[in-house]
């Protein structure tokens, strides 16, 4: 019982990562139609881009934190506006592969920059343990677990009530009509992968933080993370939060209890035998938007 | 070159040489590819073989996804199929090559439809979701069937054996993979002057009137998932003769990822552009190499950059070519010939 508990506590903690980086996927998808296959490297990128202005300007962790945020709202920016926009109304392939190509450079200068080995991360989270009920939880994953629920918090009330983030609705239900109403689909797109580079980096800082280190490894996040957008529909934000969360559990009971049946690669395998399975039962997910298209 | 060269039938207009000096420069360079061997040195000879291999599997993913449109992100896993079938049918069975490497590219075909199944109801995006997931599923079950596969340690492939000549080796096996490469292109080429092949063309233009103008797209797409893994189950097959040692590690999805890239820079629909692509692909990191190794002396450090370097100049290339040559290297090739054709007098 209390191995059970233990693994749906960390599936809980490392969905909540997931259900970040997911956030930025979708938030993508929703506005602009593009699968983004460089969040997984947003993130790594993220994470190393904070630990390196700690360690070069001895800047307290919450102000590199800032400034790493503030540096990926201008990434975002430059992406969408450099890279995604002479793309738009091309096929969707060359839209895949130009995110591909993104990751494989972003991929590059992470490899360049930091090199290969693994980078420590200063502590962000108080190390004793917070008991609730029999189990000792670190406080770094209390923290992560909150910060998303805060995040997904922040985004419903984004979407529901500002001017920008009805925009954003309006762009994703049809841009011309958006269009016609006077909303510039082009400021929504550039906004849109603004959110999704920051919310990445967020994610990237704290898994950063649990893990004590970081390296190459995270840029994996990016197509983990799939399993968990189809799961949750590619536009729904709840989705994204409620099918991290699963996948995190699903992934950490199918290691914790196949792999010495299988020996080993269970859990990295499990959420690709999940997405085949919702593929052919409900392509588009617990909450998407059904598009009924018969040929 | 060809002025005055009219065509005055369907035949001539559907022919693959437009005149017999097309021909004979072809011919040439068959002839010249054939005594390759006896030039180069052991390293672009591998180098060359890698080459023919890419071009066969680029070939295959160009039938799916450049002609039919349906995405694939699965090649690696289907590569590896091919390979490991190859280590069955050679290794545990002891079959001639003349029979594996048709029953490899066979088994890779099923497989592919078995895969290609969903397509019928999964489009675009969500093709290349599954498609991924198919990568991961195989990869996984390449490194945990032990019996079969040699797990994560591998499983070793007995040389291919033509009467009592073993075709171990860069030279050797040249003269195996050349020819198959010619043939299969062929194939290809062919191919797309069949109904099959407009049928794959109508899908991808549009589905929805393909269905219309009665072409069955259940069956076609099918079809063209069952012919695009043949050809990499053969290039799989290759794989594993030329490799001799096959594991898991062979085939990440990084194989994959370089494919796509192929048939991106080469030219989408194009079986000219999939050549283009897989030596430009595969020659890349074999220049840089070339190219870090000499400037090493003056700069030291280039030589710890060179697995950045590599891995940033595949995605510059992608991300150029889409930005400003979405067509490919295929259609420069042919706007280049276009303009020589008529040249001095282009009007």
């Amino acid at each position: 019982m209390e191995f059970l508990l233990q693994l749906t506590l960390n599936g809980v903690v490392i969905g909540s990562i997931y259900a970040l980086v997911a956030l930025g996927f979708v938030i993508i998808y929703k506005s602009s139609s593009i699968l983004n296959f460089a969040q997984g490297e947003f993130l790594m990128l993220g994470a190393y881009v904070c630990v390196s202005i700690v360690g070069a300007y001895h800047v307290p962790l919450w102000a590199a934190f800032l400034l790493t945020l503030a540096f990926f709202a201008v990434l975002g920016i430059l992406m969408e506006r450099l890279l995604l926009r002479p793309m738009i109304g091309e096929p969707v392939i060359s839209v895949i592969m130009l995110t591909l190509g993104l990751a494989s450079i972003l991929k590059a200068i992470v490899q360049g920059i930091w090199g290969t080995e693994t980078i420590a991360y200063p502590t962000i989270f108080p190390s004793a343990p917070v008991m609730i009920g029999p189990l000792p939880v670190s406080q770094g994953y209390l923290f992560s677990v909150a910060s998303v629920g805060v995040l997904l918090v922040l985004f419903s009330a984004f979407f529901k009530y500002t001017r920008a983030g009805i925009a954003m609705r309006a762009t994703a239900f049809s841009q011309q009509v958006a269009l016609s109403m006077g909303v510039s689909v082009q400021h929504i797109f550039a906004l849109a992968w603004s959110i999704a580079a920051v919310v990445s980096a967020v994610g990237g800082v704290l898994l950063g933080g649990i893990r004590g280190g970081v390296d190459g490894a995270f840029a994996f996040f990016g197509l983990k993370v799939v399993p968990v957008v189809i799961l949750g529909g590619l536009d729904s934000v709840l989705g994204a939060i409620v099918g991290g969360l699963i996948m995190g559990i699903l992934e950490n009971l199918a290691g914790g209890y196949l792999d010495p049946i299988f020996g080993g690669g269970v859990k990295e395998v499990a959420p690709f035998i999940a997405l085949v399975a919702i593929l052919s039962l409900k392509p588009y997910g617990l909450f998407g938007k059904v598009k009924i298209e018969r040929v | 070159m060809n002025c005055g060269q009219f065509r005055e039938t369907y035949r001539e207009d559907m022919a693959i040489f437009e005149t017999n000096f097309a021909r004979g420069l072809l011919a040439l360079f068959l002839v010249a590819l054939a005594a390759a061997p006896a030039f180069l040195s052991f390293f672009w000879m591998d180098v060359l073989n890698r080459i023919l291999i890419a071009v066969i599997a680029a070939t295959g993913l160009n039938i799916l996804t450049g002609f039919t449109g349906q995405i694939s992100l699965g090649n690696a896993a289907f590569l590896a199929v091919g390979a490991y079938s190859t280590a069955f049918f050679a290794g545990r069975l002891g079959l001639p090559f003349l029979l594996v490497i048709p029953m490899s590219g066979l088994m890779t075909a099923l497989v592919g439809m078995v895969f290609g199944v969903p397509s019928l109801r999964l489009k675009g995006l969500y093709l290349a979701v599954a498609t991924l997931a198919a990568h991961f599923v195989i990869e996984f079950t390449a490194s945990h069937w032990d019996g079969v596969t040699g797990g994560v340690n591998g499983i070793s492939v007995p040389p291919a054996k033509l009467g009592g000549l073993e075709l171990s080796g860069d030279r050797r096996l040249f003269y195996l993979v050349l020819p198959l490469t010619v043939l299969m292109l062929f194939f290809a080429k062919n191919l797309f002057r069949t109904k099959t092949g407009k049928a794959f063309v109508a899908i991808r233009d549009q589905d929805i009137s393909a269905e219309v103008m009665g072409v069955n797209v259940f069956k076609y797409k099918l079809l063209s998932f069952g012919v695009s893994s043949f050809y990499v189950g053969v290039a799989g097959s290759l794989v594993a003769y030329h490799a001799n040692i096959i594991s898991p590690e062979n085939f990440p999805i990084t194989v994959a990822i370089d494919q796509l890239g192929m048939i991106i820079i080469g030219g989408l629909g194009s079986i000219l552009g999939s050549i283009f692509g897989a030596v430009f692909i595969t020659l890349l990191p074999e220049v840089l190499r070339v190219g870090t190794g000499a400037l090493g002396d003056t700069f030291p450090k280039l030589i710890d950059l060179f697995a950045p370097l590599k891995q940033g100049v595949f995605g510059l290339a992608i991300v150029l070519f889409l930005l400003f040559e979405p067509d490919g290297m295929a259609a420069r090739w042919h706007s280049i010939r276009n303009y020589w054709k008529l040249y001095p007098f282009s009007y």
